[in-house]
């Protein structure tokens, strides 16, 4: 199909990092969860830092997530990888501990632990996979669930009466003061993805710079949880999570810059 | 002068999301009638019209996407 002349070493404009590792991607196809593994991995390529930075894997579908980095990793138990990370970050200060969290693990049972470690200002990086929904145990409601969404939990959509409202985890942080950089960010189109890795990159610069805790939030989706094909869970994302979750830099050198 | 693209897809990693196929400007990206080892429709280029954007390789969850380009 393609002339073979393209495809030669000195025309090679993409391919994946060296960072990730071989290992072939537990995920649903179509989950956001792989692009944003992808992308970290390439910011830590970029920046050089394959040999300092450190992942504090949580529970959840990204339990595995030391199987993908080439960097080292250490487990959390659910809900606790910022404490893990406060830990590592102040045992070795000039490495660059982040963690990658889920909804259910981030703004569920680590409610405590995220709130504080953001409060102290801790110097890691948190990256904050915001799919409302609980991927790994099979679709049950998130405190991140939409009004009205079905999940395996509220068959007849979440209701404010029985679960009260979705929590917007990251509006909330943004307003203690030890956070430096707060952002929402999306993995759904090529230029979402381009802005979410400078998003990261941003991230990674503050730490290098010990500026306090970055927090990156990345919305995704969840095709199987949401129990639709990728490419229609990505339009339902636009049309229903980002109402709720607009994207955008909510904090940035420590200034709300949106309310 | 033209810019032409490639891209080589790793089929056997490739999980027939199809998430690329969307991304694709020009739209020459589809999934396979055939399957790969896994039993998912791999993502196969439909035609040369490749401008080596690398959009399908930036949306790509699995990281199967691999793009060249040449200007001519």
């Amino acid at each position: 199909m393609f002339n073979p002349d393209i495809i030669k070493p000195e025309n090679l404009v993409y391919k994946k990092t060296s960072v990730l590792t071989d290992a072939i991607l537990h995920y649903c196809p179509g989950c956001g969860h792989g692009t944003t593994h992808r992308i970290i991995a390439e910011v830590i390529e970029e920046m050089g830092i394959q040999d300092k930075a450190i992942c504090v894997a949580p529970v959840g579908c990204s339990v595995l997530a030391y199987n993908y980095f080439n960097v080292d990793s250490q487990g959390a138990a659910h809900g606790r990888a910022p404490a893990i990370a406060t830990a590592i970050q102040r045992l070795y200060p000039d490495h660059h501990v982040f963690t990658y969290q889920g909804d259910g693990d981030l703004a569920a049972i680590g409610t405590a632990e995220t709130i504080h470690a953001c409060n102290r200002g801790e110097n890691i990086v948190i990256i904050f996979i915001n799919n409302g929904i609980y991927g790994m145990t099979g679709g049950q409601m998130a405190p991140t669930t939409l009004l009205g969404m079905k999940t395996a939990t509220s068959p007849y959509g979440r209701t404010v009466e029985l679960n009260g409202y979705p929590l917007q985890i990251t509006e909330l942080l943004a307003e203690l003061p030890g956070t430096y950089f707060v952002t929402r960010q999306s993995v759904h189109t090529a230029a979402a993805v381009r802005k979410t890795k400078k998003a990261i990159r941003q991230a990674f610069e503050n730490q290098k710079n010990k500026k306090g805790t970055s927090f990156v939030e990345v919305l995704s989706n969840c095709n199987s949880g949401w129990k639709m094909p990728a490419t229609k869970a990505n339009e339902w994302m636009v049309e229903n999570m980002m109402v709720k979750y607009p994207i955008g830099d909510i904090k940035v050198d420590g200034e709300i810059i949106k309310k | 002068m033209a810019i032409k693209g490639a891209v080589v897809i790793d089929t056997e990693r490739c999980k027939g999301c199809a998430v690329c196929t969307v991304a694709c400007p020009n739209k020459i990206l589809a999934l396979s009638k055939n399957v790969n080892g896994k039993g998912y429709n791999y993502c196969e280029a439909t035609s040369d019209d490749c401008i080596g954007c690398a959009s399908c390789a930036m949306v790509c969850p699995d990281g199967v996407i691999t793009v060249y380009k040449v200007k001519l």
